[in-house]
């Protein structure tokens, strides 16, 4: 098993599909850029599906390849972590429509020879879920002992237990929604707008001469940035404080510290990201809304299956507030699912789930193994 | 592991394979009873997140809520067994939560301490001062414990909605106590009622 060549770090496959899209569209081949950690157990009973976030990758436990960070979830996946590789097969795969080498517009088009840019479908969450469930055939898994997200992972996670429910048992979902705001899809819109607004986007169509979007993205990403924060925690770090200097400049130079923060937020996150990516992923978020897919009622998603829930909201958390939350969990006992949520203190915000949250590994490793 | 005696009393009466609904479940004691006892299918609903967080770490289905505005989104029937102990002095508007019990489970227990118990009477009536006893053991300005009630009057509330009880269990000094002499010798009352 240790040589078979579709387990392991940076994986990446061409699955023949055709993928039919939620838009009506067919995607093929179907690219996906993914990561094993540990060993598949014989009876396949061990396999953890993780999802990543808006702009996360498929480096959930591993250094990034551009940035040399550690993995991004090395607080709850890793050695005597709730999702362990000793115990678990734990894969998570770049989403569909992202940049890390998945299927996407910054991929080359095969029909083409040239990258797809915006000649890419518009996908959703469940375009995302179907093609995990392609990758989860290429590896051998047919169910899941557990899928686990925050944030847009969640979305995955929730989206995954509506459209295979007979292949997951459990479903963690942490600071996330059933469905996206108004006002969520409203900061979204702020930053799409500033990406088509840079002159250097020029219709998607920036890939061949390396000059991307920069700027637009940059904005895009700070606005975003705030309402991943909380107003109390940039208080906290921030408040009024000068950004080296003394006193006001008079001008319009990053004059206090938390402008200088988002500028370099913005500025490291064009580096590692593609604009029309951006533009992709916040449009499958926005589309997102599970009862809407299930007759208008959310129960409908849950009905069938047997997996059992896990929900996590934070108190800072006005992205996607412990209220959406809730609505998950009544839906959940609506439909007669197992189901346990708790919302847990953080001065964060939404960030908190990506953060050090003791209490939110405890519920997280006693749901996975308390209920085996 | 020894519960509480109003829980072994609850636990000692479910039926086995059952469907409970424990609200106010604190860490999941009775619930994690249940489940390895009786094979009970138990989802809880507590207050705390420190006790959601420990119940949720045994391997239960603990929801995180309040009595008092989270019980509306559970459907009717969808429960055998609504249980609520020592959790009905401590709500804003016992008789809606009774009300939403009766109406999400098939049954409800329902334990709760007695105020008219004898020490609490002389501590009243003899000190002057609000009773502070084993089972009640907050001062007045931090209790929980906002409507306290005793026997009789959980009697004669129940006789006015015409709720029909099941079953009566009175706990004095650790011992049992007869329903005649329950509003005076009784620490805690557990009702098993139903619609």
């Amino acid at each position: 098993m240790n040589h078979d060549r579709r387990f392991g770090l940076a994986r990446q496959v061409a699955l023949p599909g055709p993928l039919r899209l939620d838009g009506g569209a067919l995607l093929s081949p179907v690219e996906i850029a993914y990561e094993t950690y540990g060993t598949l157990a014989p009876d396949g009973g061990n396999a953890v599906l993780i999802c990543h976030a808006l702009t996360g990758d498929q480096h959930v436990a591993s250094p990034h390849p551009r940035t040399g960070k550690p993995g991004w979830w090395t607080r709850l996946v890793g050695p005597g972590k709730p999702i362990d590789p000793a115990r678990d097969f734990v894969i998570c795969s770049n989403v569909l429509g992202s940049c890390m080498g998945s299927s996407g517009p910054a991929l080359t088009n095969p029909a083409t020879g040239r990258p797809y840019a915006m000649g890419f479908p518009v996908i959703t969450i469940r375009d995302m879920v179907r093609a995990q469930g392609l990758l989860l055939d290429h590896l051998g898994v047919v169910t899941l002992k557990a899928v686990v997200g925050g944030s847009m992972g969640g979305m995955q996670a929730l989206s995954w237990a509506a459209t295979f429910p007979h292949r997951v048992r459990a479903c963690v979902v942490i600071a996330s929604t059933a469905r996206h705001s108004a006002q969520n899809i409203a900061f979204h819109e702020v930053g799409r707008q500033s990406i088509m607004a840079d002159p250097k986007w020029r219709g998607g169509d920036y890939y061949a001469d390396q000059d991307p979007p920069a700027a637009g993205l940059a904005v895009a990403r700070m606005a975003a940035h705030i309402t991943y924060l909380s107003e109390a925690g940039l208080t906290e770090k921030f408040g009024r404080k000068l950004q080296a200097r003394d006193a006001k400049g008079f001008g319009f130079d990053a004059d206090f510290q938390v402008e200088s923060y988002l500028r370099h937020q913005g500025l490291s996150f064009v580096d590692r990201f593609d604009a029309n990516s951006y533009l992709y992923i916040t449009r499958a978020l926005d589309y997102f809304d599970l009862a809407e897919e299930h007759g208008g009622l959310l129960a409908n998603a849950f009905r069938a299956g047997q997996a059992r829930f896990c929900l996590v909201s934070f108190d800072t958390d006005w992205l996607y507030p412990t209220l959406e939350s809730r609505h998950i969990v009544q839906a959940l006992n609506a439909a007669g699912r197992p189901v346990s949520f708790v919302e847990l203190s953080s001065p964060y915000g939404h960030d908190a789930f990506l953060l050090e949250a003791p209490e939110m590994n405890r519920v997280i490793h006693g749901f996975l193994e308390g209920g085996a | 592991m020894i519960l509480r005696p109003d829980l072994a009393i609850i636990a000692d009466h479910v039926a086995p394979g059952a469907r409970v609904l424990d609200i106010g479940c604190g860490d999941g004691a009775l619930m994690a009873a249940l489940r390895d006892r009786r094979g009970v299918d138990a989802r809880g609903l507590e207050l705390s997140a420190a006790n959601v967080a420990a119940a949720v770490g045994r391997g239960l289905a603990v929801v995180q809520g309040d009595a008092d505005t989270d019980l509306a989104g559970y459907p009717d029937a969808s429960f055998d067994y609504a249980i609520l102990s020592q959790t009905l002095q401590t709500t804003h508007q016992p008789h809606v939560v009774l009300d939403h019990l009766l109406r999400i489970g098939r049954r409800a227990f329902v334990s709760f301490p007695n105020f008219a118990h004898w020490r609490v009477r002389l501590s009243l009536l003899w000190g002057g001062r609000m009773p502070v006893t084993r089972l009640l053991p907050e001062q007045w300005f931090d209790t929980p414990n906002i409507h306290h009630l005793t026997v009789d009057d959980f009697r004669a509330f129940l006789a006015v909605r015409g709720v029909a009880v099941e079953g009566a269990w009175f706990l004095g000094s650790g011992r049992p106590r007869s329903a005649a002499a329950a509003n005076l010798m009784a620490e805690h009352a557990v009702f098993l009622l139903q619609r």
